[in-house]
């Protein structure tokens, strides 16, 4: 198993450090031992098979979810074990797209962008409009305030929530499967806004993915989580290179070769 | 068995403990909530809600409980030549007992659903997560508005429950059978005290603030998926029917003991 903090301290600041983080959800072990060192400016991107424990990795960074054992470091302050109100000064430097946008329904396109600036800031009204209609400008939408999320398709969801992600300049931003359920030329103007929004706010980020076109394209670093653990740690160059069949059967979106023999065995039974 | 009795027992602490953190969690957020205009503000458009949602079903269940009590106790009044005490018996009942119940139950049927619903598609869909990652507490932004809603509005609609219960009961007396309407006003002036009425006004407060609790609880804590937020609505509002009925009768007897012990028994005849 590949620890992704062997490689800590031979790059830049650490931004955020997961050491030793375990979580099960009943009998489910999701994580177990991970540590993660993330650098500033970097992207990574996280794969893994469906329900390997990508997402509740990410809500671990967040500190949506405490982690069993173990410690969570944004910085060099530890946050697991903070409690709500002791995060609230720390979470507007997070930015977080979830997979399905979360805009909220009862508010507008530009009340939804606008509400971490009104509820982080004293600016007036016209200031945090200001605002917003630059973030939707930065995301390709601006002109759309005043529409319902409902009235949105997949694709401006997404740009719409990562413009809110973004409103409060964070210094790390978070993607939870940004490309999932969109089609190929609007998954890539996600990858190409992730892009520069890194170019533009030289943000680190971590995305979570199946897409391996957008983890090549995106990633500065990849690591893919098996099991619990991370089982590789690299560059998009060397991923391609790796002969751990588990990493290559998953990069070549193949089935592996154990599960392929029981689909047969059921098939001829 | 033993150990499935044992799951039980951790099951049900672990939940009771849940609901009391979700509770003093709400109190802290609602001293710290009431003082500011934004509270206000986010309360307003949802005593539109609960009001205009409840306020038709109350008025038409008030109606008919007052016409069929009065149509009911007419004979047997009648029979013992108390007839035109007909409205002190309506009034006691609506004021102390029917009233709230009816409100409450109404309110549990049409609002705490509701809110229910709301809230969980909103956990569903990530909205409380996207809340808790941009620093704004759920608890303050969705359920301290929700809960002051229904606890102030409970009383209010318990007032027009009363009232129209009442008209009925007149109607029957007065204009069906006969009743002079001067006796029938008097014998409610006569009977009615400010002791009644508080007590109808303390349990619709009390069932007010266990409809939003209970409602709002659910929705936080309901299992993804459509079948997790119906069956949340489900058990959200027959736990508050068993609720109220259950706190009608302890604050009943409490508080019939507590008149008794301060001013004596009280004859209606």
């Amino acid at each position: 198993m590949v620890s992704a903090g062997s490689r800590a301290g031979s790059g830049n600041e650490a931004v955020v450090r997961l050491v030793d983080v375990h979580k099960r959800f009943d009998e489910l072990v999701v994580l177990s031992g991970v540590d993660l060192m993330l650098r500033a400016g970097e992207t990574t991107v996280v794969i893994g098979e469906s329900g390997s424990g990508k997402s509740v990795l990410l809500k671990h960074i967040v500190r949506l979810l405490r982690p069993d054992r173990g410690e969570v470091y944004f910085h060099d302050q530890r946050i697991d074990n903070l409690t709500e109100r002791a995060l609230v000064p720390i979470r507007p430097r997070f930015g977080f797209l979830f997979q399905l946008s979360a805009l909220f329904d009862s508010m507008t396109v530009g009340q939804n962008v606008g509400f971490p600036v009104a509820e982080h800031t004293r600016l007036s009204r016209k200031q945090v409009d200001e605002i917003v209609a630059r973030k939707l400008a930065m995301v390709g939408l601006d002109g759309i305030q005043s529409k319902w999320p409902a009235e949105l398709s997949g694709g401006q969801k997404k740009r719409v929530a990562l413009a809110r992600a973004i409103a409060l300049e964070p210094e790390l931003i978070l993607y939870d499967e940004p490309t999932t359920g969109l089609d190929p030329p609007r998954a890539d103007v996600i990858n190409e806004l992730i892009l520069k929004l890194k170019r533009e706010l030289s943000v680190t980020s971590v995305v979570v993915t199946h897409d391996m076109s957008s983890a090549l394209k995106v990633g500065d670093r990849i690591i893919m989580l098996y099991q619990g653990k991370f089982i590789f740690d690299g560059t998009p160059e060397s991923i391609m290179r790796c002969d751990n069949p588990l990493v290559r059967s998953f990069v070549e979106g193949r089935c592996s070769e154990e599960l392929l023999q029981a689909l047969h065995e059921k098939g001829e039974a | 068995m033993i150990s499935a009795l044992g799951g039980r027992t951790i099951a049900s602490v672990s939940a009771m403990g849940q609901l009391s953190l979700f509770v003093w969690q709400m109190l802290r957020w609602l001293v710290v909530g009431v003082p500011q205009w934004r509270t206000w503000r986010r309360t307003m458009p949802l005593f539109y809600e609960v009001g205009n949602r409840t306020l038709p079903v109350i008025l038409v269940t008030g109606t008919f409980v007052g016409l069929v009590l009065a149509v009911q106790s007419y004979d047997q009044l009648r029979a013992a030549g108390f007839e035109q005490r007909m409205g002190v018996l309506l009034s006691i009942t609506l004021v102390q007992e029917l009233g709230p119940v009816l409100a409450g139950v109404m309110l549990a049927g049409r609002v705490g659903g509701a809110l229910t619903a709301e809230l969980g598609t909103m956990r569903v869909t990530e909205q409380i997560a996207a809340l808790q990652v941009m620093g704004a507490d759920p608890i303050r932004q969705l359920v301290v508005p929700r809960f002051l809603a229904c606890l102030l509005l409970a009383p209010l609609l318990t007032f027009f429950c009363d009232v129209a219960g009442s008209l009925a009961g007149w109607f029957v007396a007065v204009r069906l059978k006969g009743i002079p309407s001067g006796p029938y006003w008097y014998y409610i002036r006569d009977a009615i005290e400010t002791w009644d009425v508080g007590v109808g006004f303390a349990k619709s407060l009390v069932f007010g603030a266990a409809i939003a609790i209970i409602a709002c609880y659910k929705g936080f804590t309901c299992r993804t998926g459509a079948e997790g937020v119906g069956q949340a609505c489900t058990e959200s509002f027959v736990i508050s029917f068993i609720v109220i009925l259950m706190t009608d009768f302890f604050l009943g007897t409490f508080l019939s003991g507590l008149y008794r012990g301060i001013y004596g028994f009280k004859s209606l005849v």
